[in-house]
């Protein structure tokens, strides 16, 4: 039995080896002969670390902090649990799907369980560093797009629903966008949608399929009536401010490259975050009367969301811009958008992600400098109105439109078959009981 | 024997403690509390939610003393934690049929 498994397995594997193999993929590799930069492996092994960190702990503070005491731990294992099932579906399918070459509308599957990647591989989009880090960069971006879409139906959702759900919309809704805006035969890269850092896949992403979310599964209990006051707001700026600095790794590198584009990438992102902050602070003081600490930190997030897709393509007077409008526009989606039209999206996860994505990547099309990103090789300079090249905008509303459409569609069609069969939402007594007793059987203190 | 019962605003606590100890009183309980009496409660404002929060956050302490000097507690803490803001707080005696100490068993005055 000993000897005789590993046998086994190395006769699957070659099985499976020779039906993903592309070989026009190899040859091509091998003609491209991969030199491996040092300095951008280093670089991209510690954004790696910092995007991770964007959601353990980052995004679990930040939510946690925000909803009532009964569930913060509930919350905050939302993002923790998303983390390692989008961990498994990436090494099994996710990534091959995502980002090898198939055709315009999903990958291929030479990737599946990572069979082909080796110490020495590179991916096409990512030629200077080994393949793993390549692999693992674009997983952290895959585990915190499903578990920003949290902040929607906190308080509500039942844990196994939420695994069934983040599964399935990791598969059927990210890997695909993903493909199609960053995959080098991607149907939206090809359009010439221009998304340095996930605009459109990640945040507008996020947000429509949080709203849907809000949408199916209603508003929580005692809305508008009872007192929903956050927990603990200290928690929520740790969570902010650790999404803040992880975000360099998130913007920064996405030049997947350390050079002058990652560079200015960052520049720009502390640039625009800043000025959101103080935008949303001072659009609050200004409308309530205070300035609120939920409020800055809101701010911040918005303009980290908005300046993602702008990053490596917008000047630092283009980021103030973005900053600015970014933070006004997410305070007023968050507030009053949200109180007119009356869904509960518990976290605002619609009002900062997908209006502030929205606000990034239109202004992407408006700001973009042709000096920051120029033509190199066979890839034209990214322009946009500013220089000249109002066409960039429409481009960007297309992606923005297709993001959204196929988004919403998709997420509200995996949401009616999870409620049709195990259901979607917790019962009263355990909404009103709290999600930390009911579904872990453990209290915060 | 008498309970000197007094609901007072949480900053305002060393200060009743200091003057307390100086008149010769050595020893209170204190609690923290939450009500609302004529203050009423105030508004928080979390991303446009509002919300009412009507019981406000007090420290209730309670002195045991001898009866012939409840007068002067009174006074003390009065002056000490009054701000003259709505929402000082308020202060209530009653009777004390018996105090034990635990420690060496002794009994009413002598315990306290």
């Amino acid at each position: 039995m000993t000897l005789k498994l590993p046998y086994r397995a190395g006769l699957i594997a070659l099985a499976l080896g020779a039906l993903f193999v592309d070989p026009s993929f190899a040859e091509e590799a091998a003609a491209a002969a991969p030199k491996i930069d040092t300095g951008d492996t280093a670089w991209m092994l510690t954004s790696v670390a910092l995007v991770l960190m964007m959601t353990v702990p980052g995004l679990a503070l930040f939510y946690a902090g925000m909803v009532r005491k009964k569930n913060v731990l509930a919350t905050a294992m939302q993002s923790f649990a998303i983390t390692c099932v989008v961990t498994v579906l990436w090494t099994v399918i996710g990534y091959s799907l995502a980002f090898t070459s198939g055709s315009p509308y999903i990958g291929g599957t030479s990737q599946f369980f990572l069979l082909n990647m080796g110490t020495g591989t590179v991916n096409d989009l990512a030629k200077t560093i080994p393949e793993p880090v390549y692999m693992c960069f674009q997983l952290t971006f895959a585990i915190i797009t499903p578990a920003l879409i949290c902040g929607a139906f906190a308080d509500r959702m039942k844990f196994s629903a939420l695994l069934w759900f983040m599964g399935a919309w990791s598969l059927l809704v990210y890997c695909p966008i993903a493909h199609w805006v960053w995959g080098s035969d991607g149907f939206l890269s090809a359009a010439g949608v221009l998304d340095f850092a996930g605009g459109t896949v990640v945040h507008i992403n996020a947000g429509t399929a949080g709203l849907m979310c809000a949408l199916v599964m209603g508003k929580r209990q005692g809305f508008g009536t009872d007192n929903m006051a956050p927990f603990n707001l200290l928690y929520s700026l740790i969570g902010a401010s650790l999404l803040w600095v992880g975000w360099f790794g998130f913007n920064a590198g996405s030049a997947v490259a350390a050079n002058g584009n990652a560079a200015m990438a960052m520049a720009v992102t502390q640039i625009a975050t800043a000025t959101a902050a103080l935008g949303w602070m001072f659009a609050e003081w200004a409308a309530r009367g205070k300035p609120s600490v939920l409020g800055i930190i809101s701010g911040a997030v918005a303009g980290l969301v908005a300046i993602t897709p702008a990053s490596g393509f917008v000047d630092p007077v283009g980021a103030l811009i973005i900053g600015i409008a970014a933070g006004v526009v997410c305070f007023w989606a968050s507030t009053s958008l949200k109180k007119m039209v009356g869904y509960d999206d518990s976290l605002d996860a619609f009002g900062v992600h997908a209006i502030g994505g929205i606000v990034g990547a239109l202004l992407t099309g408006v700001l973009a400098r042709a000096a920051i990103n120029p033509a190199s090789g066979d890839t034209p300079a990214k322009a946009g109105l500013i220089d000249g090249n109002a066409a960039q905008v429409v481009t960007q509303v297309y992606g923005i439109a297709v993001t959204l459409i196929y988004c919403a569609i998709a997420t509200v069609i995996i949401l009616k078959i999870i409620d049709w069969t195990i259901g979607l939402r917790v019962k009263s007594e355990v909404e009103r009981d709290g999600l930390d007793l009911s579904l872990h059987g453990e209290t915060i203190h | 024997m008498k309970i000197v019962m007094a609901i007072i605003k949480p900053f305002k606590l060393d200060e009743v403690r200091d003057a307390l100890t100086g008149i010769g009183v050595h020893g209170m309980t204190v609690t923290e509390v939450k009500g609302y009496g004529r203050q009423k409660g105030h508004t928080e404002i979390y991303r446009g939610a509002e919300y009412a929060v009507s019981f406000l956050p007090k420290l209730k302490i309670e002195v045991a003393v001898n009866a012939n000097q409840v007068d002067k507690v009174i006074e003390t803490i009065t002056s000490a934690a009054k701000t003259g803001q709505i929402g000082d707080g308020k202060i209530f005696v009653f009777g004390l049929d018996h105090a034990v100490r635990i420690r060496t068993g002794e009994t009413d005055v002598a315990a306290l």
